[in-house]
């Protein structure tokens, strides 16, 4: 067992690093070190978890931990790889975002958050109670993402990064939602990415690109 | 009254070691690409031979133009006086914060600068603008990352951060792993490293700060480059005193500093040969792309100031 | 074995068989045999829980109370019927070549987990597995939205899939929030997340944290239900998706997305004894009615038309809800019943009409009436019915909510009404030359199925004629029940 106040720390780590990645994924232009970071986050994800576990003897996380690591570290980052790579996208820069300008909403989104969970942190009594501020920014951040990206792809993995910010904070902020709801999240994430993968292939077929712009159509 | 004599002795040995720092990092760099590269000297004796030479000005050349050398030189000679070093507790360092630090090397580049634009060459102009761009970004990244030990240390005061960071019980603060990045990053750019400028190339398209001390000759150009060297010795210096001050001497005994100077050595090396190993893995990036760069290192800085209000701060 | 196992496996367990069923004809009959089935399991709870009271199975697990006993078995009831009208339709559409076999497959499976998901968010005890069924339920259309593989459909199914899979993502923080102030008193685990526990423990709730959670949950669900500002997906999908899925979408999911959000707006009255979430519920309804009842004249589609006209009254409902005494709750559970049976009977009209027309656009729908006189009276029945004319169920309905909103807040009465007139113009607009006008040359009279049209029109008559006796006894419990909660 470690002591109550080093996993408070360690979780505030992961929760600075999980913001951290956030902002890599905000950041990122080519689709490799998109979905590399994204990668990143499931394991970070997978860690925390595993590490609240741990640390709070919670026995029933292990098994989201290794959900976690198994879909949103390797899985869904390989799927998505290997349909870039069939798609023949793997190469594709996205130049239309002011990366700068996207940040410094980002950083705005974070103080937002802050503001927002500021009650919760003067009333709850969780010892990771500020970690909601973080996992909200995370959630945000993804919403970010996927506005501000026109490509079918990384719009996809902000909403993938938006899913795992809300395990995040369901593990470092609750140590854990109930089994069957972790589990069944986590299989309804999965579904989502499968369908995902196919709807690549409808739009790719349909318009000959991934670019979401072509999906404007006249009514 | 031996206080004022220690920060001095300090200050000398990092302006006399700094030539041989940037000796090092050639000879480590060297060692890289499989050279032999110039021996640890080969630094010193350059600087002694411009000092030698006589300097040739040009034209139109006014007594900015001459001046801006010896302001250089004595702004960053004394900047290099406040950073604490083997000592912690300085006299100089007491009344010279980090604002002050910052705005010494501003100093510096504004004479710099200036002393370009001062001939009316293309290159001088050129230089000129893209440093003070780049400054504009620098400068608040620099500060920011500053602040946040300054939070935890409650004082700007660079002696008080090393105490705190050497002998409060912070514990893991994932802010200051913001600040360590922000400012490792903004070193290097203030340094020219690799990848936002390259000090060994002359190429009018990259050039940064060569481009603005590009007419400077004899032992003005040996001023100028001396001043850089110990601009990149003080930042080094500053990151390791900062954020791994662990050795450096508390108080003035002789086995205290000995102890920290080669503890200071030893970190120094250590730096040297990690940055030596990433200015050769990494490509120098399009200059339109250094904006970016130093904006990622003030947004790393801003997420640190806030990291720290969220989740160290307690309510 | 219980009822409620039955309940629930049977649309997962048909759903499963008919993706292995390749021969649409037995697959869409199937279908109608797997609706009845379930239909009939509804009613038998119904009639148990009509008896006993509110039931729970499963140590907990699920449970049925006056609330959610009549949507199953309405929910249950409409799939059934849209299964019948699907039959017909697809078969249609399969003719003319618009979806393949396999697609029809793909069609009849999906459609069963849809009914799946919704009955398991309808019945489910845990507010986690309450979100995870309606993702389910969401995540089952949207290939289904995109069956006809035009541009138009994939981007109308993308944009489902990105704003409500957003707009949930945000009910599942909330859902967070909540286990994390709840988890505090009922313990770490399945309990904190129990609605009927919630409901009982609601006083030792933080206050701050379920209103904020509220929030979060408010724009999730609201999504879901499609109300404005969060609405931009709704009328896409339904536009664009085969008919029997507008229905059920519109008939259905916006139901149970409603459910699920005044589920959780009866914790936060138990928590905080305020009229916040009622007062935000009321705006975002009042908003929804007012911007819908005036896009309704702007519409060139007619299926996107109707969706709007969904809009207004899902918006109509939420405000109702949100004004949250016993009659305004009796006004929307009676409403929530009228406008499914009603809303997906149109559907149906639609469907076969466009089918007749061959176009979705209202301007080449004309003479319905002269064509096809089954078509034509059941699209100007229902529309006079979705309108709010007496002696349709709709009628009664909102009759009863502005009475509700005059006794607690009059002033609405000055949005409402001119709203509800807006978008009753607005309708008619578009219907009287698609009912009445000259049809053109070139269309002739397809094969239809009106029966599932008169049945839906027939029982929202009843209902506005004269509620049955059992049926209000029932509809005053749910009230009762959702307006306890705020005392």
């Amino acid at each position: 067992m470690i002591s109550a106040e080093l996993l408070k720390q360690l979780l505030s780590l992961a929760a600075a690093l999980f913001l951290l990645t956030a902002f890599a994924l905000l950041a990122q232009r080519h689709m490799h070190a998109l979905l590399r970071w994204f990668a990143v986050q499931g394991v970070l994800l997978a860690a925390t978890t595993a590490l609240v576990a741990y640390a709070a003897n919670v026995h029933e996380l292990y098994i989201s931990a290794f959900l976690a690591l198994v879909l949103k570290g390797l899985l869904v980052p390989w799927l998505l790889w290997r349909i870039v790579i069939r798609l023949g996208a793997h190469r594709e820069v996205e130049s239309l975002v002011n990366i700068f300008a996207t940040m410094l909403i980002g950083a705005a989104l974070v103080l937002f958050a802050y503001y927002v969970s500021l009650p919760i942190q003067e009333l709850s009594f969780v010892v990771t109670r500020n970690i909601i501020a973080i996992a909200l920014a995370c959630v945000l951040i993804g919403m970010l993402i996927m506005i501000t990206r026109r490509k079918a792809i990384t719009q996809v993995v902000g909403f993938l990064a938006l899913e795992n910010a809300l395990f995040f904070t369901a593990t470092a902020a609750t140590y854990g939602m109930p089994l069957v709801v972790e589990i069944g999240v986590a299989f309804d994430v999965l579904i989502a990415a499968l369908i995902f993968g196919v709807f690549f292939f409808q739009i790719r077929s349909t318009f000959d690109s991934l670019d979401l712009k072509h999906l404007e159509v006249e009514r | 009254m031996k206080l004022w004599a220690y920060n001095i002795l300090q200050a000398a040995l990092l302006i006399g070691l700094s030539p041989l720092a940037a000796a090092v990092l050639r000879k480590l760099k060297a060692l890289l690409q499989n050279r032999r590269g110039p021996g640890p000297l080969q630094t010193y004796r350059d600087l002694v031979k411009l000092f030698n030479k006589e300097p040739v000005l040009p034209d139109r050349a006014s007594w900015i133009f001459r001046l801006a050398p010896y302001v250089v030189f004595a702004v960053t000679a004394l900047s290099a006086a406040i950073v604490p070093v083997i000592l912690v507790h300085t006299p100089l360092s007491a009344v010279a914060d980090v604002i002050t630090l910052v705005g010494l090397l501003a100093m510096a580049r504004f004479f710099t600068a200036l002393a370009a634009m001062d001939l009316g060459t293309a290159f001088g102009g050129m230089g000129a603008s893209r440093e003070m761009t780049f400054a504009a970004l620098a400068e608040p990244a620099m500060l920011m990352s500053v602040f946040i030990l300054s939070l935890a240390a409650q004082s700007t005061n660079l002696s008080t951060v090393t105490d705190t960071m050497l002998n409060a019980d912070l514990g893991l603060r994932p802010s200051l792993a913001f600040a360590l990045t922000a400012m490792a990053l903004v070193a290097i750019a203030e340094t020219g490293r690799i990848p936002v400028d390259n000090p060994a190339t002359h190429l009018e398209l990259t050039m940064v700060h060569e481009a603005m001390v590009l007419e400077y000759s004899g032992r003005y150009l040996a001023l100028i480059e001396w001043a850089n060297q110990i601009k990149l010795m003080l930042f080094a210096t500053l990151l390791i005193n900062l954020f791994v001050p662990w050795g450096i001497a508390m108080e003035a005994t002789a086995v205290n500093m000995a102890f920290a100077a080669s503890a200071w050595l030893l970190k120094l090396l250590a730096l040297f040969v990690a940055l030596t190993l990433m200015e050769t893995w990494m490509a120098k990036m399009r200059i339109f792309r250094v904006p970016e760069y130093l904006g990622l290192a003030f947004l790393l800085a801003i997420l640190g100031m806030l990291t720290h209000f969220i989740l160290e701060v307690v309510i | 074995m219980s009822l409620f196992d039955l309940l629930l496996g049977i649309p997962l367990l048909s759903g499963v068989v008919m993706a292995l069923i390749n021969r649409s004809p037995i697959a869409a009959r199937l279908n109608i045999a797997a609706g009845f089935l379930t239909f009939v399991v509804a009613l038998a709870l119904a009639f148990q829980v009509l008896e006993q009271g509110s039931i729970l199975a499963h140590e907990q697990a699920f449970f049925l109370d006056p609330y959610n006993v009549f949507l199953v078995s309405l929910t249950a009831f409409v799939a059934a019927t849209t299964a019948i009208f699907s039959r017909t339709y697809m078969l249609h559409e399969e003719e003319i070549g618009r979806v393949t076999a396999s697609n029809l497959r793909l069609y009849h499976a999906m459609f069963q987990l849809f009914i799946f998901g919704m009955l398991l968010a309808l019945t489910t005890n845990n507010l986690g597995v309450l979100w995870i069924a309606l993702e389910l339920a969401t995540l089952a259309t949207v290939l289904l939205v995109s069956l006809y593989r035009t541009p138009a459909a994939i981007s109308a199914a993308w944009k489902y899939f990105i704003l409500c899979g957003v707009g949930i993502a945000l009910a599942l923080f909330g859902t967070i929030l909540i286990f994390s102030t709840s988890s505090e008193t009922l313990g770490h685990g399945n309990d904190a997340l129990t609605w009927t526990l919630l409901y009982k423990n609601a006083e030792n709730l933080t206050p701050q944290v379920i209103t904020i959670a509220f929030v979060f949950l408010m724009v999730g669900y609201g999504t879901k239900v499609g109300l404005v500002p969060m609405h931009a997906w709704l009328p896409d999908a339904h536009g664009e998706g085969p008919t029997p899925i507008s229905a059920v979408l519109s008939g259905l999911l916006l139901n149970v997305a409603l459910y699920a959000l005044v589920r959780c707006k009866t914790l936060v009255d138990g928590a905080t004894h305020g009229d916040l979430a009622g007062k935000l519920m009321m705006g975002f309804g009042m908003l929804s009615l007012v911007v819908a009842s005036m896009a309704l004249h702007r519409q060139r589609d007619i299926k996107r038309m109707y969706s709007f006209s969904s809009i207004e009254h899902m918006g109509l409902m939420t405000f109702s809800f949100g004004i949250g005494t016993p009659l305004a709750n009796f006004a929307a559970l009676l409403h929530m019943t009228v406008h499914s049976l009603v809303k997906s009977g149109i559907f149906f009209t639609v469907g076969h009409a466009a089918q007749g027309m061959k176009t979705q656009n209202m301007i080449g729908i004309r003479g319905l009436i002269r064509l096809q006189p089954g078509i034509g009276w059941g699209l100007l029945l229902g529309t006079i019915a979705i309108a709010g004319f007496p002696p349709f169920g709709v009628f009664a309905s909102e009759f009863l909510l502005m009475t509700a909103a005059l006794q607690s807040y009059p002033w609405t009465i000055c949005l409402l009404l001119p709203s509800l007139v807006v978008a009753f113009a607005g309708l008619f607009r578009h219907v009287q030359p698609m009912v009445f006008g000259v049809p053109p040359e070139e269309v002739r009279a397809v094969r239809v199925n009106m029966l599932p049209v008169y049945i839906h029109l027939g029982l929202a008559l009843v209902l506005g004629l004269a509620i049955p006796g059992f049926l209000a006894d029932w509809y005053h419990n749910a009230a009762d029940l959702l307006h306890r909660g705020a005392q």
